[in-house]
C-alpha cells in the first residue's frame, strides 16, 4: 500500500533531499519503521530510542493529529498522507 | 488580487519586493541539546528537532537603569537584550504600555497590590503582539526575507498586518475561519494576503509550516520563532522599571502556545542577572479558559508530557489546542512556585467586566480568563494577603465584543424629556 510521507525541509535534508517519501505499512509506526529503515540518517529524527514520536513533533494522518487518534498504531492505508510537522508555537 | 476599502493593491509578493538590510540577527542554539545554529530563518534543531533560541554573547556590555531610564519610550530600551547585533530599523515606537495600580482589583483580590500590565492599549494593533512582531519583523529584514506572515488567532494577524505595512513588507495571513469579525477587519485594513482556512488554529499552523517550507517566507511564530519569542520579554522588563527596578510577588498571564510565560520567566531572570533588580523571582501563574487548558492539565498532572485537545473555548485567542511551549510554560510555573487555573466562559466573561469596573480597562476574552484565573487563585490560597501581583492584560475588549452579548444591561432609549428621563430613572436620580 502507497503512502504519502511528507516531511519538514529540516528532515528532507537526511532523506536526499526528498520533501515527499512513499511508505508502506498497515499502521503509522509501521510506515514511519519502513521509510526509517530506508533512510538511517533520518530513523533517528523520525521516533525516539522507545520507538515513539518525538514531544517536538506531532505527526498527522490526512488532516488530524494523531494523538487524537492511536498513535503511531493507528491504522493506514492507500492513498493516506502522513505529515511531519515541527512544533510552532502561539499566535 | 483584491482591494479592501479603498486601499491600493496589494504589495509585490516575494522575489519581485525589494529585499532592505536590517539589523543582523544573532546566532540561534537548541533549547534541548544546546546545538548552535547560524542566524537563519528555522526554528527547529537540525540535531533534535527542538525550538532554537538566540545566543546571546556572553560578557557583552549591559545598560544600567539610568542609562535605560533616559532612552526613548519603546521596547528597544532594552536592545542588549534582545536579538540582534545592531540596531532595529522598523517597528521603533512599539512597548512601553502603562502599569496600572488597582486597589479596588486588590482588594477583591484579598492581596496586598494589584497592578495591571495594560498591553490592551499597545501600539499599533492594542495587543501584546506587537512586541513580538517588533523583533520578528526586523529578523526578517535582517536575513533578508522579502515577505512576512503568520498563523494567528488574531491578535498576531492584527500585528503582523500592521507593522508590515508600515515597513513596507508584504504580508500573508493565515487565519481560522470562525475568528471574530473585529480581528478579521483589523487585519484586512492594512491590505495583506488574507487567508481564511477552514479549521482550529492547530490546522492553521500546519498549513502554515508547510508554507514557510515551500516558499521561504518570513512568517513570525514559524520559522522566525526564535527571534519572535523574545519580544516578550520585553513585558517583564517593563514591569521591573515601572514598579521602580523591582519584582511583584507574583505574575498572572493568560496562556496559548505558552511562550509568554517562558519569556516573562527570562526576563526578570535576565535583569536580576544583571543586578537591575534583586529579590525573589516572581511565582508565575498561567489561565486558560476550561474548554481549552491543555497546559493547565500538565501542570495539574505533572510530568512533561502535554496532551493536545480540541478547542471549545469564546477565548479564541487562545484557543491552541496543541500548545508548542506548553511543557517550557509548565516548567516556568513549577520552577518559580506557582500555579494554572483554568477558568469557565462565564467566569471569563464575568473577569472582563471586573476589570473594566475596578480599572477603567476594557479587555478581549483572554484578559478575561487573566482576571478570572487570578480570582480562582486568590480564592485557592495561592495568592497571598501579602502579595504584590502584576495581571498581564494582552489585548483590546474591542476585538472580542461578542463575548459580551447578553452579559451587559440593557440601555433604555428615552425621549429627549426630563420627564421621560425621571420616568424611568427615578429611583435612581
Amino acid at each position: 500500500m502507497a503512502i504519502t510521507f511528507s516531511l519538514p525541509t529540516v528532515l528532507a535534508r537526511l532523506a536526499d533531499g526528498q520533501a515527499t517519501l512513499e511508505g508502506t505499512g498497515d499502521t503509522l509506526g509501521a510506515v514511519v519503521a519502513e521509510i526509517a529503515g530506508r533512510y538511517p540518517r533520518l530513523a533517528p529524527r523520525l521516533r525516539d530510542e522507545a520507538g515513539g514520536p518525538y514531544p517536538f513533533v506531532t505527526y498527522y494522518l490526512n488532516d488530524e493529529d494523531i494523538r487524537f487518534r492511536n498513535g503511531f498504531a493507528t491504522p493506514v492505508g492507500e492513498g493516506d498522507e502522513i505529515t511531519v510537522v515541527a512544533a510552532i508555537a502561539g499566535g | 488580487m483584491t482591494t479592501v476599502l479603498g486601499l491600493p493593491p496589494h504589495a509585490p509578493d516575494a522575489g519581485t519586493a525589494a529585499v532592505r538590510r536590517g539589523p543582523r540577527p544573532l546566532s540561534l542554539v537548541c533549547k534541548l541539546c544546546h546545538a548552535p545554529h547560524p542566524p537563519i530563518a528555522s526554528a527547529t534543531c537540525e540535531e533534535c528537532l527542538g525550538p532554537l533560541e538566540p545566543a546571546y554573547p556572553a560578557g557583552r556590555a549591559l545598560p544600567s537603569a539610568a542609562t535605560i531610564a533616559a532612552r526613548p519610550p519603546s521596547l528597544w530600551r532594552y536592545r542588549e537584550w534582545l536579538p540582534f547585533e545592531d540596531e532595529p530599523v522598523v517597528s521603533l515606537d512599539t512597548g512601553c504600555t502603562p502599569l496600572l495600580d488597582s486597589p479596588a482589583l486588590a482588594r477583591r483580590l484579598g492581596v496586598a497590590r494589584v497592578w495591571v500590565k495594560n498591553d490592551a492599549v499597545s501600539h499599533p494593533s492594542l495587543s501584546f503582539k506587537d512586541r513580538v512582531v517588533a523583533t520578528a519583523l526586523n529578523a526578517a529584514l535582517g536575513l533578508g526575507l522579502g515577505t512576512v506572515g503568520c498563523a494567528s488567532t488574531g491578535n498576531l494577524a492584527n500585528a503582523v498586518a500592521a507593522q508590515a505595512a508600515r515597513a513596507g513588507l508584504p504580508a500573508w495571513i493565515f487565519i481560522p475561519d470562525d475568528l471574530e469579525v473585529a480581528k478579521v477587519v483589523g487585519t484586512a485594513v492594512y491590505n495583506p494576503r488574507l487567508v481564511r482556512v477552514r479549521g482550529t488554529y492547530d490546522d492553521v499552523n500546519r498549513l502554515c509550516s508547510q508554507v514557510a517550507d515551500r516558499y521561504g517566507w518570513g512568517l513570525v511564530n514559524i520559522n522566525l520563532r526564535g527571534y519572535y519569542g523574545e519580544g516578550s520579554k520585553t513585558m517583564a522588563f517593563e514591569i521591573a522599571e515601572q514598579l521602580g527596578w523591582r519584582l511583584p510577588t507574583a505574575v498572572v498571564a493568560p496562556m496559548a502556545g505558552g511562550s509568554l510565560l517562558t519569556k516573562l520567566e527570562k526576563g526578570f531572570r535576565e535583569f536580576t542577572e544583571a543586578g537591575l533588580v534583586s529579590g525573589a523571582a516572581p511565582r508565575l501563574y498561567g489561565g486558560q479558559a476550561s474548554g481549552c487548558a491543555p497546559i493547565v492539565h500538565l501542570v495539574e498532572r505533572g510530568g512533561d508530557t502535554l496532551v493536545p485537545v480540541m478547542p471549545d473555548t469564546i477565548a479564541r485567542s487562545i484557543a491552541i489546542g496543541n500548545p508548542a511551549d506548553g511543557r517550557f510554560a509548565a516548567g516556568a510555573i513549577r520552577a518559580t512556585g506557582g500555579w494554572a487555573a483554568g477558568v469557565s466562559e462565564t467566569a471569563l466573561v464575568d473577569g472582563i467586566k471586573l476589570l473594566a469596573e475596578t480599572t477603567g480597562v476594557f479587555t478581549e476574552t483572554a484578559g478575561g480568563v487573566t482576571v478570572a484565573a487570578a480570582l480562582v487563585l486568590a480564592e485557592s490560597g495561592r495568592l497571598r494577603p501579602e502579595d504584590e501581583v502584576v495581571l498581564c492584560i494582552t489585548g483590546n475588549g474591542l476585538k472580542t465584543v461578542e463575548a459580551l452579548q447578553g452579559a451587559l444591561p440593557d440601555a433604555p432609549i428615552i425621549a429627549p424629556r426630563i420627564r421621560d428621563l425621571e420616568a424611568q430613572y427615578g429611583h435612581h436620580l
